[in-house]
């Protein structure tokens, strides 16, 4: 049996990266639950995001934390004109054409990234990029601490949008009933390209929490977007709350995995989990029976 | 209030109304009467936006909405309640009739929410409920309630008797009455016949797209053979 003194760092470990996957699948979650859309371009969007605050930090010397104002606004713009002029023209209406746009878009944006940037894989350092902070006893990276607390709290202002504005009450009328929110005057396409663009922004804020203790490369949005997506049907399609605690499960599972398993065979836990999943709960831990 | 000039539209290709023109007056309750299939629901979503006209012109309060979208024409006042309800399963009572006052009458929604309370108590009691776990009745309401939200100038009722019990049928026509005597311009599209007529002002009657009668109740009644050859009565 593992003592505790390795266990509770792990654990603590797991919330940590934990948080920022509920982020990037909260993205995911809301683009599906509204637009019906199971975007294979999250990945690569969000490798978009980290290369953007890569350039921020190297060219203009912004610290990745302070880029949040820039790298939000400017996601979400970049998700609402992919959703208006690109995803919906392109698919003209058929969910089986949107599965390839996005796929397609991924295909484009991995490539051009190779092309543009090369396969290196970089990161940045920061003055608090090796510090340490302790948690009853516990050693945990600061970058670590603050992609935690940062993360739970854009969920927790997302959260409290899709409950308690027009805007997020639209957001979850859509995703069920299309033609009653015409008829209360809802503009469909437009919150369409909301709901893509927030969840876009969701990665912009991922990629300013991640960068300072994680690295970018082309292909560095496969290995999260595979996590998403099993977050996304553990903790049930469509289900905010359910990407949230999906996100940290998922991160302690991978976490203790590693410990017991190591590094590399750390993430069977996780598909581990998937299986299991898909077998007696399809409907993942939050979600509805269909 | 609302002037139809021979108004064409359909689905595709398909032309379901066929050169239709009708008029509405402010304060009026007027029904559109017809079988299954007489295209009264092609009439209200073509009215309502959600589908193009082919040809023909439709103006509200003096202003041409042809061709306008569905959000300009639901904050110019001209509101739907739809056939089979459409309420938002997945949000709570409240919810929505909140959503009712998305673009219009946003400013008094606490206030008109506590009059949908008033006119369906109902409704207040299932107010954190979610929609989707209503009666087919109390959902009813609750489209009716959604589309009062909106302020409306003109309501158009696409068979809200449809469903429901034969007592809750004479609820509802009595409290349509009661919101048109209050002042509210109600277009009524029905299969009941009976019901519609005894609080409609004047009728139309659509067959195959086309208007084949229009006048009074009282004229329609004295009709035989329009009452047997498309009313089945």
């Amino acid at each position: 049996m593992l003592e505790l003194s390795i266990l509770f760092p792990s654990i603590l470990n797991g919330l940590t990266t934990g948080a920022v996957y509920a982020l990037i699948a909260l993205g995911l979650t809301l683009i599906y639950g509204v637009l019906h859309i199971i975007n294979f371009a999250h990945g690569a969007l969000l490798m978009l995001a980290l290369y953007g605050v890569y350039f921020l930090h190297q060219s203009l010397g912004i610290d990745p934390y302070a880029s949040l104002p820039v790298m939000v606004p400017a996601m979400f713009l970049l998700g609402y004109g992919l959703q208006r002029f690109v995803i919906n023209r392109a698919s003209h209406g058929k969910e089986e054409n949107i599965l390839l746009v996005t796929l397609g878009l991924a295909i484009i944006m991995e490539n051009l990234a190779l092309y543009l940037w090369r396969s290196d894989t970089r990161t940045i350092e920061t003055a608090y990029t090796f510090s340490t902070i302790d948690i009853f006893g516990a050693m945990i990276s600061v970058p670590k601490v603050a992609a935690f607390a940062g993360a739970l709290a854009v969920c927790a202002l997302l959260l409290l949008l899709l409950a308690r504005t027009d805007l997020g009450r639209a957001i979850r009328a859509i995703a069920k009933e299309r033609q009653g929110a015409k008829l209360v005057g809802i503009d469909v396409e437009h919150v369409f390209a909301m709901s893509f663009g927030i969840g876009l922004a969701c990665l912009g804020a991922a990629a300013c929490f991640l960068l300072p203790a994680y690295y970018v490369n082309p292909l560095v949005g496969n290995g999260f977007i595979l996590i998403a997506f099993t977050i996304v049907v553990l903790g049930g399609m469509g289900s905010f709350v359910g990407a949230l605690a999906g996100g940290l499960i998922i991160g302690v599972v991978e976490s203790v995995g590693g410990l017991w398993l190591g590094e590399s065979l750390g993430q069977i836990g996780i598909f581990l989990i998937f299986i299991l999943v898909l077998l007696f709960r399809p409907q993942g831990l939050f979600g509805v029976k269909a | 209030m609302l002037e139809i000039e021979n108004l064409r539209g359909g689905y595709g290709q398909v032309e379901v109304l066929r050169g239709i023109s009708m008029n509405i007056g402010e304060g009026e309750i007027v029904a559109v009467l017809g079988s299954n299939g007489a295209g009264k629901s092609t009439l209200n979503n073509t009215l309502s936006g959600i589908i193009p006209p082919i040809a023909g012109r439709i103006s509200f309060d003096g202003k041409e909405i042809t061709r306008a979208r569905y959000t300009d024409i639901v904050a110019a006042g001209l509101i739907q309640v739809p056939e089979g309800r459409r309420v938002f399963p997945n949000l709570t009572v409240e919810e929505n009739l909140e959503l009712g006052s998305y673009l219009r009458g946003g400013v008094r929604r606490r206030q008109n929410i506590e009059r949908v309370f008033a006119i369906f108590p109902r409704l207040k009691e299932r107010i954190a409920q979610r929609a989707g776990t209503l009666s087919g009745g109390e959902q009813q309401m609750l489209a009716i309630g959604r589309g009062l939200m909106g302020e409306p100038r003109l309501l158009i009722l696409d068979e809200p008797s449809l469903g429901l019990s034969p007592l809750l049928v004479e609820e509802m026509f009595a409290l349509i009455k009661r919101l048109n005597e209050e002042g509210l311009t109600i277009l009524l599209v029905e299969q009941n016949v009976g019901q519609s007529l005894e609080i409609s002002g004047r009728a139309f009657v659509l067959e195959n797209g086309a208007v084949v009668f229009s006048g009074t109740p009282d004229e329609l009644l004295s009709n035989s053979d329009l009452k047997r050859a498309y009313l089945g009565i």
